[in-house]
């Protein structure tokens, strides 16, 4: 079978989700900004709170019946969790947006802002995993 | 009804996340080390992604408003600013210290790794940050 069938199913449920979001409620399935509505208590949030629920329970699901055994945890220490993480939130909070907001979402409506969000976060991770594990020897 | 739309949606994506391996951090940081071992698993995921929103997002906005709302919630600003390129920059440095974007990053807390509930924990609070310094 093709090496690389499973994230390419993987990506298609993904899409498939954001196409279902947009035609059923007219939302975007950006995570980043579904999250930051959900915890800031936005009108109109169940359907957020629920997505979040749906998000967490969906791996389980997709273990179980698949048979595929969870990924290995990191072996990143505990300190480079908490910089990524707050890196992360500040940067889309600041940048409206995620790889799925922007990425598949923003590209998919032929947003020109979310192109360019895109093509600089791939790059900027690029340039960071290169300085980490090439340059730093594999830690922050 | 919008609600179980939000968790039917929900689950499809995470399933989807899991079964690409964007919740694997060895594979995202994997496919970020384009001149170490690469591995390009998630361009497929990105790719089978993209080519179903480009393709049915056209058909979807034509329609007059969305089957259970009043209208589309799209993003009115259209301006690439350094604010959006600066917030993309830092969020790419964030994914590419620890291999983890939102989605995942939520999604794995499933696997119930104390490391993975402190980087969501961190993002939610760099985004109270980002909201404080430059809310909007």
């Amino acid at each position: 079978m093709f090496a690389y069938t499973t994230p390419l199913v993987g990506g298609l449920l993904i899409g498939a989700s954001a196409v279902l979001l947009l035609a059923l409620l007219g939302r975007i399935a950006g995570i980043a900004g579904i999250v930051w509505g959900a915890v800031s208590a936005q009108p109109d949030n169940a359907w957020r709170w629920l997505f979040i629920v749906g998000l967490i329970t969906g791996p389980v699901l997709y273990h179980l019946l698949a048979g595929v055994p969870n990924p290995q945890a990191s072996p990143l220490p505990w300190w480079q969790a908490v910089a990524g993480g707050l890196l992360v939130g500040f940067g889309v909070k600041l940048g409206s947006g995620c790889t799925s907001g922007h990425g598949v979402c923003g590209i998919g409506r032929l947003s020109p802002r979310s192109l360019a969000a895109t093509v600089t976060f791939m790059a900027t991770g690029i340039v960071t995993v290169y300085v980490i594990r090439h340059l730093l020897g594999g830690l922050l | 009804m919008k609600a179980l739309i939000g968790l039917l949606c929900g689950l499809v994506f995470g399933a989807g996340l899991a079964m690409s391996g964007m919740t694997d951090t060895a594979k995202v940081l994997g496919f970020l080390d384009v001149t170490g071992q690469w591995v390009p698993d998630l361009a497929f995921v990105m790719g089978g992604a993209v080519l179903v929103t480009l393709v049915a997002f056209r058909f979807v906005l034509k329609m007059k408003r969305p089957a259970l709302n009043p209208r589309f919630y799209l993003p009115g600003t259209t301006v690439i600013d350094g604010r959006l390129l600066g917030g993309a920059a830092i969020f790419g440095v964030g994914w590419g210290v620890y291999g983890y974007c939102p989605g995942p990053a939520l999604a794995a807390l499933t696997y119930q790794d104390s490391k993975t509930a402190m980087f969501v924990v961190a993002m939610l609070v760099g985004m109270a940050v980002a909201n404080k310094l430059a809310p909007g």
